[in-house]
């Protein structure tokens, strides 16, 4: 299987959201490099809101990842509620 | 009145999708002149995925969010003089390359996705090709921004537009874009979108703004960061127009190939100029081009291929002679780049010992066998006072415009010359994937404005060189060109950071 | 002595880039000029558009006007990206708590049925135009060379983008997130004889070749009629019927025209002024589509406001046109 990818700045907010992402996906792996963060899972990672919205304490959109995010590897799939990853083989 | 909730995918083909309605007074073949000449065929434009369906108003709030923090910190560069904590002033010739070489493909993005965003009859990829020329239009502004307070204290980047449409090496990103926009808007789309901005776009975006980051450029990793969340909205729309496309109707798929083919092959002779930037010209390097390479192309395009297999998609054909070059590029390119140092718009110089040793170190097989002699006679020669500078003009491949000196893999001390004739004349490639590139299409690549050719033709100006170089090109001459060593930024970098030249220091002490 | 050099040194070397030192004068340059002014590809292209064989890749014959110079432009509001989506993001704010407020406090119950059927027949089916009105001044940015004027054209575009995404909105708003209105509205856009002559306006603009005369069909001509006949006259006409309330539902609109105007009327004005030619040239495309529009909009005008309205909207566009010197 192929790894999916997402990598954020590294800052107070994209923190919450890594906590987020490790929370709901217990597998994936967390690459910290110079000012960047990188999340690395077998064929599938996701990022749900909820989960975000509880590690930061007040509202979260998925879309606001667009301030934050440097660059993923995978199918996206998004709607209001998630942002997930995925290759299909 | 109930207010039912309306879930996002629903609500955004409302808002996009449901806006498109069907022709009557004029024919759709007269409103979309273009879909249809290069055999693609589409039987469904409401197939189209949205992967990211973001409204204008999201766009609006939150591509402001991220200038108001660009711009603060291009400020703070800029009261602080920031451009004063670079690790030394050979690193910004790395970004006079990325101004005058890179940028203008951010402007002829900007321009090829507002032509596609209007010629594609499918709202839902319009839009997605609307907003990706509004983020290029982005991407070129704030990079000419961030590159400003740069230009006021070095030399090469002041007239970045003006050589980007004449300078030799630069017509190699020129004809790149000019080839991709001169396509139809399905070549287009998978020239840019999927193979330049999805498959290679990390191979070129990491080296610069990571090489930025670890050499105290904060002008540039800021934008780099800033413009890569724009780069995910591209990249998934790469993806998906390949694959709408290959799903759309069994007919696609050859014509994709061939063109996914080309793309791979143009794009990677292009990052040959990166190559060279990350081994080169960072003093504190990143990592090298070889290893690069290994990570975001054949490890990450190896899963992308993986993926499309199911379509019958198979890794492009000439990727193997991309790997089969990844020892020998970088160091090809900057002994191009040495030579010609008087005629380009940057310095070059002498690698260091310890540069040399860390060569050695990452290129086991090929660095000391082949190129450390050449730096060492080289070396012997500036020591000498005669500083080498190729006096001849080389030839260009007509299809990548690079001078031809790369080398046949096999045989890694031969020139790789390939050739075609066409209509009578002899025409003359670096490389297979070149030489097939003009073989399909010989029409169009004949009419290649090579810089070499139009010098010696008499159109850039003349007799001699320095006028080609000082008036046509308009470059400093003995600012811009030659070796950093004895340049004007060398000085002022010493000045400001009052180190005294290894000679003057000498002197100083007898 | 240290200092003194370190402070000399620092010095800038030069005040600007070369392109904005040739236009503009050995000064510091604003953000504006540096991204704005002579950054375009111009010479030296290397092969024909496989679409278009008989035009270079960047080429001012694709339209008719002739210009010596075409930077000898300025958009007044001086947008280049960064500023561009700040202004408009301050403004969708307002707009977001003016449609959450309307939202909230349930104001399209407090409209009666007629006053929601009249929005959803006269207004919310411009949706439809604006994406005409997206994808012309998205052509005229693809074509037009220049980028002062090029990157204005894909600003306009886009935010005609998001004004039908507002309209669609407004359409939502009414009905509850039932998508009825969306449908009706389409209805009426097909086939409604009130909407048929701006149907077939807007077609008629989407296969023409000279972006310029785009330009004029589009956001000189039906624009500056259709947004005073709705924005002003039509909002005026359904206040008095009890529709007060969408008012802050198309302040938007009418903020955007407002500022969008400016930017219209700036360049018509500079091109007019060129030259003989491009003044009767501009004069022809005028009247031509003036015609047009005017016999369009006219069923419209009528169900919408009344008689009178299509003459009133025609003064303020003449208004318009003989400040930019037609």
């Amino acid at each position: 299987m192929s790894k999916v990818y997402i990598a954020l700045q590294d800052n107070e907010e994209s923190r919450y959201i890594v906590e987020a992402i490790e929370e709901d996906n217990p597998d994936a792996t967390v690459i910290y490099q110079p000012a960047m963060i990188r999340i690395e899972n077998e064929g599938h990672l996701v990022i749900k809101r909820e989960t975000v919205e509880e590690m930061m304490g007040r509202d979260w959109e998925v879309m606001a990842l667009h301030v934050n995010l440097i660059t993923l590897g995978g199918n996206v799939d998004e709607d209001e509620d998630q942002l997930s990853l995925t290759w299909n083989d | 009145m109930s207010n039912r909730k309306l879930n996002m995918k629903d609500k955004y083909r409302l808002l996009t999708r449901d806006l498109e309605w069907e022709y009557s007074y004029q024919d759709y073949e007269e409103i979309f002149k273009q879909e249809s000449f290069e055999g693609i065929k589409i039987t469904d434009w409401s197939k189209w995925e949205d992967p990211f369906r973001l409204t204008m108003d999201s766009y609006w709030k939150y591509q402001a969010e991220k200038e108001k923090k660009l711009y603060a910190i291009l400020d703070a560069f800029a009261q602080n003089n920031g451009q004063q904590n670079v690790a030394d002033a050979r690193y910004v010739n790395a970004i006079k390359l990325f101004l005058t070489g890179v940028s203008p493909l951010e402007y002829q993005a900007y321009n090829g996705f507002a032509h596609v965003g209007r010629q594609f009859g499918g709202v839902g990829a319009r839009v997605a090709c609307q907003m990706q020329s509004l983020d290029e239009l982005r991407h070129v502004q704030t990079q000419i921004h961030a590159m400003s307070h740069y230009n006021k204290h070095f030399d090469g980047f002041q007239d970045f537009a003006h050589m980007h449409d004449r300078v030799w090496y630069l017509s190699v990103p020129k004809s790149f874009f000019d080839d991709a926009r001169s396509a139809g808007p399905f070549e287009f789309m998978v020239a840019i979108g999927f193979s330049f901005e999805y498959v290679l776009t990390n191979l070129l975006f990491v080296p610069f703004m990571s090489g930025a980051a670890y050499n105290g450029d904060m002008a540039t990793v800021t934008f780099g960061f800033s413009a890569q969340s724009d780069e995910a909205r591209h990249m998934t729309l790469g993806l998906e127009i390949i694959k709408f496309m290959l799903e759309q109707h069994p007919d696609n798929v050859p014509i994709v190939q061939r063109w996914i083919n080309k793309w791979l092959w143009r794009g990677y002779r292009v990052l040959t100029l990166v190559a060279m930037m990350m081994d080169y010209m960072l003093p504190n390097k990143v990592m090298s081009w070889q290893e690069s390479f290994e990570v975001y192309f054949e490890e990450a395009a190896g899963s992308l291929f993986k993926d499309l297999a199911r379509y019958g998609i198979e890794m492009p054909n000439y990727a193997a002679d991309a790997i089969a070059e990844k020892e020998h590029l970088s160091h090809q390119a900057w002994g191009i780049f040495y030579n010609y140092g008087h005629a380009a718009a940057f310095h070059t110089w002498m690698p260091t010992d310890q540069e040399m040793d860390w060569l050695s170190e990452k290129y086991p097989n090929t660095f000391d066998k082949y190129y450390r002699p050449r730096y060492e006679e080289w070396r012997k020669m500036e020591e000498a006072g005669e500083r080498f500078y190729n006096p001849t003009l080389p030839m260009l491949c007509q299809t990548c415009q690079i001078p031809m000196g790369f080398t046949d893999m096999e045989n890694p001390t031969m020139t790789s010359y390939k050739q075609s004739v066409y209509d009578g004349e002899r025409y003359n490639f670096c490389s297979t994937g070149c030489k097939d590139i003009f073989d399909h299409e010989p029409e169009k690549y004949v009419q290649s404005w090579l810089p070499v050719h139009q010098i010696y033709q008499g159109n850039c100006g003349g007799a001699e060189m320095e006028d080609v170089l000082g008036e046509y090109y308009k470059m400093n001459l003995g600012a811009d060109n030659l070796d950093f060593k004895g340049s004007p930024d060398e000085a002022r970098w010493n000045a400001w950071h009052n180190l005294e030249p290894a000679e003057d220091k000498l002197k100083k002490a007898s | 002595m240290t200092i003194e050099i370190k402070t000399a040194t620092l010095e800038p070397i030069r005040n600007t880039f070369e392109h904005t030192k040739r236009r503009f004068g050995d000064k510091p340059a604003s953000r504006y000029q540096e991204a704005s002014y002579d950054i375009a590809p111009e010479n030296n292209f290397h092969y024909r558009p496989m679409w278009q064989p008989e035009k270079l890749l960047n080429d001012t014959s694709r339209t008719a006007v002739v210009m010596e110079d075409w930077y000898a432009y300025k958009d007044p509001r001086q947008f280049y990206y960064g500023t561009y989506v700040q202004a408009r993001a301050k403004l969708q704010e307002v707009t977001e708590s003016n449609y959450a407020f309307f939202n909230k406090r349930g104001l399209a119950d407090r409209m009666s049925d007629e006053v929601k059927s009249k929005i959803i027949r006269c207004l919310v089916p411009l949706r439809h135009m604006e994406l005409g009105a997206n994808m012309n001044n998205v052509l005229c940015t693809a074509y037009g060379t220049s980028t002062v004027l090029t990157q204005a054209f894909l600003y306009n575009g886009m935010d005609r983008l998001g004004i039908a995404q507002y309209l669609s909105r407004i359409g939502l708003l009414l009905d509850g997130n039932s998508t009825e209105s969306l449908a009706t509205a389409k209805e009426y856009w097909m086939t409604d004889s009130a909407w048929q002559g701006l149907r077939r306006y807007t077609e008629n603009t989407l296969v023409l070749e000279d972006w310029f005369e785009v330009f004029i069909a589009q956001d000189v001509v039906l624009d500056t009629l259709v947004y005073d006949l709705i924005y002003r006259q039509f909002d005026e006409a359904i206040t008095e019927e009890g529709g007060s309330d969408l008012a802050m539902l198309i302040e938007f609109m009418q903020e955007w025209h407002k500022d969008n105007s400016r930017w219209v009327d700036a360049t018509l004005k500079s091109t007019v002024a060129e030259s003989e030619h491009n003044k009767e040239l501009i004069g022809r495309w005028v009247a031509e589509w003036q015609e047009k529009a005017v016999a369009d909009l006219a069923p419209l005008a009528e169900i919408a406001v009344g008689e009178e309205a299509v003459k009133a909207s025609v003064e303020v566009l003449n208004k318009r046109l003989a400040k930019a010197g037609i």
